[in-house]
């Protein structure tokens, strides 16, 4: 799960540097994510796991960093994905 | 909770409102800076209301701060914004400085000296959008150093402190910003730009290059995202609106004057005007309920920093400044077509030309096409909110 979110990162991210640099739990907004980007990643998000985040996620917290947005996916998709 | 100001505050407002009306004509004509009315709000304590009262302020809540905003409105929008920007920047201290020690000193030193805070966001080359920084601090040992191409500092000149965006080190991305508070021993300005435009010309918008100097520990301990996203969207769309609100209040009330008027020569015959009259004061009612709504929400969502930093707390703020900025400029078109000639010349009691114009500003500061996009890019996951209540 963490790779397929970090490979939508790359993609939606419009991060200065390249996703593979970044720790598992650095600050994704630190590393210049903007708010318009952290959307794209969520809707690439939505999409690739065939979830709908709803509204009690959909903060900052929730795309701090990889592991915050493996949390949130892992919280919709059920335990069993999350463990991979 | 009440949205009435303590009757104390009413009256310390309504003073400085006073004085803001006797010189807001002159403020206007001349694009200078609204003195008389700022040394009322001194000499009436206004600046450190926000402050916790343990620091010498008076504990007020955004929706007092937000009424004396629209009570100074009514006379004079210059001096209003004037104020409401500086309980913008006095919002970023409060919710993200108090616990720690600089911070809280310096707030006793707002509270003591009734300094005012101006803000820097604006950049060269980068323009309203204050999620941005090409500027970066220089850390250099316990010493840090700015200079920025500020193309807009309100009442830069005037102020006793500047709360300034930048990147937060050399290397950091544009958006991995920081603020720092620099006081007026701490820093130069060297005009860039004169702030000569239709209205709000009191503000004295003009541009400067900012160099400062400063102990680091003036650097506010938050990133700057989160300070934007948790006190400085709601506290600007909300007091902006309470400013923008009375103008549009005055404009209504300089009409109704004119139409009572009217009445009064001729009894038995509604007179021309009447029934724009009545739609006016439905619109105006829109922006009141919107505004007070705005408030509430920011009020019960205050101690939360995940409500804050949420999606339907940004909709609803951004749409909270989409309508009032919108709707005052149909309001005060309004009040001019009821009021007819002397609304449209200036120095009669019913003139609205300086109304007209200060509102124009309301689309503008922050876009609202800009806003929109936001919004709009938020709408792509964000589920509206279905409840009439909340």
């Amino acid at each position: 799960m963490k790779q397929k979110i970090r490979d939508i990162l790359g993609k939606h991210g419009g991060l200065p540097v390249p996703v593979e640099t970044l720790a598992d739990d650095a600050d994704l907004y630190a590393a210049g994510l903007s708010s318009f980007a952290s959307v794209q990643v969520m809707l690439g998000i939505e999409e690739a796991f065939d979830v709908e985040f709803p509204d009690n996620l959909l903060n900052r917290k929730s795309f701090q960093s990889v592991d915050a947005i493996t949390r949130a996916v892992s919280s919709l998709v059920g335990n069993a994905e999350a463990a991979e | 909770m009440t949205l009435t100001v303590g009757s104390g505050l009413a009256e310390r407002a309504e003073r400085v409102s006073a004085v803001a009306a006797a010189h807001a004509d002159d403020v206007d004509v001349k694009g200078r800076f609204p003195r008389e009315a700022v040394d009322a709000m001194i000499a009436e304590r206004l600046l450190s209301i926000q402050i916790p009262a343990a620091l010498g302020g008076e504990d007020a809540s955004l929706s007092q701060i937000a009424e004396v905003c629209s009570l100074i409105g009514q006379s004079c929008s210059a001096a209003a914004m004037v104020f409401a920007m500086h309980h913008i920047k006095l919002s970023s201290l409060v919710s993200h400085g108090a616990g720690d020690t600089w911070h809280s000193g310096f707030m006793r030193r707002v509270s003591d000296e009734q300094l005012l805070l101006a803000s820097a966001t604006t950049e060269g080359g980068i323009g309203g959008n204050l999620r941005n920084s090409i500027c970066a601090i220089e850390i250099d040992g316990d010493t840090c150093r700015l200079t920025k191409d500020a193309t807009v500092i309100s009442y830069g000149a005037h102020a006793d402190a500047i709360l300034i965006t930048s990147r937060a080190h050399a290397d950091a991305a544009s958006t991995d910003q920081v603020m720092t508070v620099f006081t007026k021993d701490q820093y130069t300005l060297e005009q860039t730009h004169v702030w000569d435009t239709l209205g709000m010309r009191g503000t004295c918008s003009d541009g400067w290059l900012f160099k400062g100097e400063a102990p680091k520990e003036q650097i506010l301990p938050k990133p700057f995202a989160e300070i934007a996203a948790q006190s400085m969207l709601a506290t600007s769309h909300l007091l902006w609106s309470a400013v923008w609100y009375g103008i549009a209040v005055n404009a209504v009330a300089r009409a109704q004057a004119f139409v009572r008027a009217a009445a009064r020569k001729s009894p038995g015959v509604a007179p021309p005007g009447a029934l724009r009259l009545a739609e006016a004061s439905n619109l105006l009612q829109l922006v009141k309920s919107n505004t007070i709504a705005g408030l509430r929400e920011y009020e019960a969502a205050k101690a939360d920093p995940d409500r804050l930093s949420s999606m339907g707390f940004a909709v609803a703020m951004n749409n909270v400044k989409i309508a009032s900025s919108e709707t005052i400029l149909s309001i005060i078109n309004q009040a001019m077509l009821i009021v007819g000639i002397m609304g449209y010349k200036n120095g009669t009691p019913f003139s609205l030309g300086r109304h007209l114009r200060d509102a124009h500003s309301a689309q503008l500061m922050i876009s609202n096409d800009r806003i929109l996009g936001n919004t709009s890019n938020l709408l792509l996951v964000h589920k509206q909110d279905t409840s009439l209540i909340g």
